[in-house]
Formats: structure tokens, sequence, C-alpha cells
């Protein structure tokens, strides 16, 4: 499969005279296949709109390489504009003009058949309200419009920045089939969104990005496999016997956190192994269960963005890749 | 092209384009129309009617006159000092005469095409160079600032295509209103002067002035336009241009003539916008310093000082050329987030 989308060692340093230099984006990598729908994940602040304003000529680097459909941006990007369709965090519109408007102008800027725009307003349903100014329009019709606007060139590479901002449930859900038939029909989607259990559900792969660096990338489910630890469940044919196992089972190198009617352990390779152990000590496992993980909380451990009791997470506290002290676990065991 | 087409029409589709070309056109009627009641046509009948006022201000002038010498004589004969009041001789000598009481005077006003017409092209440039300042301002300051041009950068990301076919579109729109206008305007006056003024002496000569002045206003309403576009797209905002102008407006206007008042600045005028301006339309500006005469040494000519039109158009030309060159320089470079 060919790379859609390359970035490599991308760096963007914001420089404020007063409060110092902000680097935004910290020699961020990424690499979206053809084809795939790809979610793009980092907690509030994290790069994700920097990242996407960069590689669509917005903002310029101060260093790294990117790529898009093969050719070198921002260099080549005027040559690669016309296949690539994006919204960045909530596009405005121009308030006075009506919706349907606001997408003939694009499409005249964009050199697309004007009978385009009737086409992307019935696919984001939009259709009868199109004739009203944009002023008057909710957000989640908005959004829909801002949709519309990205698929008016029907794009090879569609970018969107949090689409589903704003969209009511039937919209999100209409918005994953549009996504997945777009996927089908050969399109390759990049998707940045704070809703995880959408993306789990509609992503092939994810990047996930803190402080300006990549801190996981792969097919969603390597990266839920590679971060559910082992952890696994065990019950026991008695209560009473949950102490031993946990001795046993701590004696022999196993992570263990003991729960009232249970025992959770990490880091287990082989579940069976478990059992082995346990009943060599005349201890019957009841229940052995590989306990799966879901992308919200693989999301929350990278970022370590977890909400800690009584405490106020401020933005920007989230993990920091090739920092002094997490260095080493977030680093750890990522191949491509 | 399709870039400046669409731009044309987004311009066109704007409100404020719209509303604005409303307000100029009735601005325009209003001062043609104001003009058309004010001027009245020098018919014969208007004419023996101001010759009959005339005659009968002289008479009214020689009876009074005559009063006077007759109460001063009275007062003589009571031995009262007259010298005063009625001049010596009782103001005998001030007989009333009937070329003092010019009917052209008691003419009502007409309006003269040869004479007038130049001033009004310059009150037409000033209103469209207005309309083209607001316009241009706001054309790019409401698309920087609602996030449209971000819009349209993801779309064309040649920034500087993007902003020349909007700074095109915009002259083009300028020039088409102003043409078009000019030519209402001159047939509303032309028609003015042929019913209710007049339009003798109207030679080619004078046609072909007025059609100098048209195009220094064009000149005058493309540098507006351009200058508030390239400063609202320099401060990514409508309110940039108009903050600049009022900024301008009043130092120049007032802070230079007071500053300069204060310092003894010889022809402190030739640092104000405003002398330029005029020079732009009347081709100089005679600048004259009453100061430096010494009357008490008698007669002396107070020395002038003459700004011309070419200087005036070198001066707005190199503004115009300035900002421009800014805005489209730092439009290529800067992060637009
Ligand atoms: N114009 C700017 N000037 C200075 N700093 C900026 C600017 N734009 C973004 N930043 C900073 O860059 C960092 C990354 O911002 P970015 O908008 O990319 O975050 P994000 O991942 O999109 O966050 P969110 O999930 O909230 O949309 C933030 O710390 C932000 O404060
Ligand atoms: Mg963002």
């Amino acid at each position: 499969m060919s790379a859609v989308l390359e970035i490599e060692d991308l760096r963007k340093t914001y420089k404020s005279r007063r409060r110092g230099d902000r680097h935004a984006l910290d020699g961020f990598d990424m690499l979206v296949e053809a084809g795939q729908v790809h979610g793009f994940l980092g907690p509030n602040g994290s790069g994700k709109t920097t990242t996407l304003r960069t590689l669509l000529g917005l903002i310029r680097p101060d260093g790294g390489r990117m790529a898009v459909l093969g050719q070198e941006v921002p260099a080549g990007l005027s040559t690669v504009t016309g296949q690539v369709g994006a919204i960045v965090e909530s596009p405005q519109f121009f308030p006075h003009f009506t919706a349907r408007d606001t997408l003939s102008l694009l499409a005249g800027a964009g050199e697309v058949p004007a009978t385009r725009v009737d086409e992307v307003l019935e696919l984001v349903g939009l259709r009868d309200r199109a004739g009203e100014r944009v002023k008057t329009y909710s957000l989640g019709m908005k959004q829909r419009l801002a949709v519309a606007s990205a698929l008016l060139k029907n794009p090879k590479l569609l970018i969107l920045d949090e689409p589903a901002n704003g969209l009511d449930p039937g919209g999100i859900r209409e918005m994953r089939t549009l996504m997945r038939d777009l996927a089908e029909s050969g399109m390759t989607v990049v998707l940045s969104s704070h809703i995880l259990g959408e993306i789990q559900l509609i992503c092939d792969s994810v990047t996930i990005i803190s402080l300006g660096r990549r801190v996981a990338f792969g097919p969603v489910d390597q990266v839920l496999a590679a971060h559910s630890h082992g952890a696994v469940r065990v019950r026991l044919d008695t209560a009473e016997d949950l102490a031993a196992a946990a001795e046993v089972l701590g004696r022999n190198g196993v992570p263990v956190a003991r729960h009232p009617d249970h025992l959770m352990l990490s880091g287990v390779e082989k579940p069976a192994s478990v059992s082995l152990l346990l009943a060599e000590h005349h201890l019957y496992v009841s229940e052995l269960a590989p306990v799966s993980v879901d992308l919200e909380s693989v999301f929350l451990e990278l970022t370590n963005t977890a909400p800690v009791p009584g405490q106020h997470r401020q933005v920007d506290e989230s993990v920091q890749i090739g920092g002094a002290e997490k260095s080493g676990r977030a680093g750890g065991g990522w191949g491509a | 092209m399709s870039l400046y087409v669409t731009e044309l029409r987004r311009l066109a589709k704007r409100r404020l384009t719209r509303v604005m070309l409303v307000l100029l056109v009735l601005g325009l009627t209003g001062v043609a129309t104001a003009l058309a009641f004010s001027s009245q046509k020098r018919s014969p009948a208007v004419i023996a009617q101001a010759q009959v006022e005339a005659d009968a201000q002289y008479r009214q002038a020689t009876k009074d006159w005559e009063k006077m010498i007759a109460e001063c004589d009275a007062a003589q004969a009571r031995g009262e000092q007259t010298e005063d009041r009625y001049g010596p001789n009782c103001g005998r000598d001030w007989q009333p005469q009937p070329e003092m009481f010019d009917p052209e005077w008691s003419l009502p006003y007409q309006f003269d095409f040869r004479g007038e017409f130049s001033r009004l092209v310059a009150v037409f440039a000033g209103a469209v160079a207005l309309f083209g300042f607001v316009v241009g301002a706001s054309f790019v300051g409401a698309e920087w600032s609602t996030g449209g041009m971000m819009n349209l950068l993801l779309w064309r990301p040649k920034r500087l295509a993007v902003l020349g076919s909007k700074l095109a579109a915009l002259l083009s729109l300028l020039a088409g209103v102003t043409v078009l206008l000019g030519a209402l305007w001159t047939a509303a006056f032309w028609l003015i002067g042929s019913t209710r003024g007049t339009t003798a002496k109207v030679t080619a000569g004078v046609w072909q002035s007025v059609g100098l002045s048209g195009l220094r206003a064009l000149a005058m309403i493309l540098v507006a336009g351009a200058v508030a576009f390239a400063l609202a797209s320099l401060g990514r905002h409508t309110s940039m241009a108009l903050g600049v102008a009022v900024g301008v407006a009043v130092v120049s206007e007032i802070g230079i003539r007071i500053g300069t008042g204060i310092a003894g600045v010889r022809f402190a005028d030739r640092y104000v916008l405003s002398t330029y301006a005029m020079a732009w339309f009347e081709k100089q500006w005679k600048l004259i310093d009453h100061d430096s005469c010494q009357f008490v040494q008698g007669a002396c000519e107070p020395k002038e000082l003459i700004v011309t039109w070419q200087q005036s158009g070198l001066l707005f030309g190199l503004a115009a050329a300035l900002v421009l060159t800014a805005a489209f320089w730092i439009m290529r470079r800067r992060d637009v987030a």
C-alpha cells in the first residue's frame, strides 16, 4: 500500500516575545496509507490542528518533511489541492451568504462543476435549507456545511478536523456511514476527533499525539492489543483463596491487584499459565478472562490525561515523548 | 481566471457592496437634484425681471439719498453738527449711480456647465472614493475576520493569486461603477445645464479637460480602494483600514496643522494631505505665506509655493505602492491560523 500522507519530524514553534516560544509540533511523524480511515487523536492543544494547518499550507513549518499523495508539500501543494478536501477546526463561513452561494463560490474558485454543489448538499442533509443564510444555521448545520465543502472536490484525500463537533446522534451515525462509504469508494480519510468510541468504530488505524509528538500509531487492534498489557481477571471457586492466590502469583512475578471477589493481573502473556500455576498450589480458577481495553482507556493511559480525583488537569499536562521521565514507558514496544 | 470571476461574483453578492452602492447613488442623486432646483435659466423674462428689480433698487437708493440730504440740511438749519453722521457736504457727493445696480446681482443662480462641472467631478470622485474605500476594506477585511479567507486558501493555496484576484475584482468593480455613474453624472449635469442652466461655450477643449478630470478622478478612486484593501488585508480586519484612515486624517489635518503652527513652519500646508488632494483635482494648488511680507517696508508680494498635480500623483502613487507591496509581501509569508 502506498502512503497518501507522510509527515516526518515536523516542527512548528510559535514565537511570542512575552511568553517565550511554544513548540506546538516537536518532531512529529505520521503516516497514512491509501484507502484507510485514519484517526488522529490527541488531547486539547497537542498539535492536531497545527499539523493539519501546516500540511495544508496555512502555516509554515519550522522543519521537517511532508508529502501528500506523493507530492512534497508545501512546494507541490497546488498540484494536489484539487484532490484534497479539508476542513480545519470548524471552519467559519461568511455569515451573510447562503449555503448554496458559499459552496458555489468555492466551486468556482476550485474549478469544480456547479452541479456538484447540490450533490454534496444532498449528501450532508442540507438540501432543503441551502437557501438560508449561514448566520441562521445551528452549530451542527454549519458543521454539515463544512463537511459538504470538503467533499465538493470529490477528493482522494479527505481531512476532517473534528467533523462530528456539534452533530446530533443521528448525524454522528450518518457521518460514520458516510466515512465508511467514502473509504470503500477508495477515498482516504484522516479524521481528528475526541469521540473515541466513534474512532474505534470507524477507523482502520490511528495516530496519537501528545505535546507535539507522536505517542502511538498503527492499526487500531494492534494499538489496543499492545496496550491491554495482558490484563486478566481471575476468580476462584472460593473467595477465601484469593489471598493465597495473590501471594502465589506475586511470588512468581505477576503484578496483582486484589479486589473483594477477584484479582486483576497484568502483564500476562499466556493466561493458561496462570491457571496452571494456581492449580499447582491447589487453587482452582473459576474464571480467567483477558480484559479487553477500549481506545479511550488506551488514549488516557498513553497521553496520561486520565482524570485524577481532586485534581484539575491543565492543558499541556500530558505525556511528553522524549521528555525526562516518561519516555521509557510510552516509547516502548511500538513497532510500525 | 475562474478565481477572478468568482471574486467578482462574491463582491457583487455582498450586501455591503449593494447597500453602499444604493447610498452612493442616492447621495449623488441628492446633490444633482438640489442643484437642479436651485438653478434657474436666464430666460428673457427672468432678465427683464432682474432689470426691473435693479431699477427699483436704484430708485429706492436715490430716494433714500435725497431724504438723507433733506434731513442733513434740516439739522444744519437747526445749527447741529452733521459732519459725523452725514459726512462732508451732507453726503451730496455720494449720489447712487445706475451702474451700481447691476441687474446681474438680482439674477437667480444659474448652473454653468463650463464653469462648474470640474468642481462637480471632484465631488463625484470624493463620493465614489469613499465608496471604494469602505467596500475595498470590508471586502478583504470581513473575509479575513470571518475565516472565509482561510477557507479559500484551503481551496487555492496560491496566496498571491488569491489576493491578487480579489484586488483585481475590486478594482474592476470600482472602475465599472466610476465609468457608469460618471457617465450618468455628466449626462445629468448636461441635462441640468441645458434645461435649467447654461451649457454655453462648452468647446472641445472644455470636454477634453472634463475628460482629464474624469481620468484623475478614476485614478483617485482606484487608489482609495486599493489602499483600503491593502490596509485591511495587512490588519486582517476591516477596522484596520478605517482606523488608519481616521488616524491619518486626524494627524495630518489637525496634528500637523497645530504642530507646524506652534513651530512656525513656513508653508505648513505642504505637509497636509488635503493640500495634495486639492492639487490633484485643481491641477495645482497655491500656498501663500502671508508672514513673508514686512508691510512696514511698503508693498510686497507674499511668497508662494505651488503644489502640482504631478507631485500629488507621485505622493499618492508611492503611498499606494508601498501599502500594496507590504500587503502582498506579508500575505506570502504569514501564518493563516
Ligand atoms: N496562532 C497561535 N499562536 C500561538 N500558539 C498557538 C497558535 N495556534 C496554536 N497554538 C498553540 O499550539 C498548540 C497546539 O494547538 P492545536 O490547535 O494544534 O491543538 P489541537 O490538538 O488542535 O487541540 P484541540 O483538541 O483543542 O483542537 C497549543 O498549545 C496552542 O496553544
Ligand atoms: Mg484542534
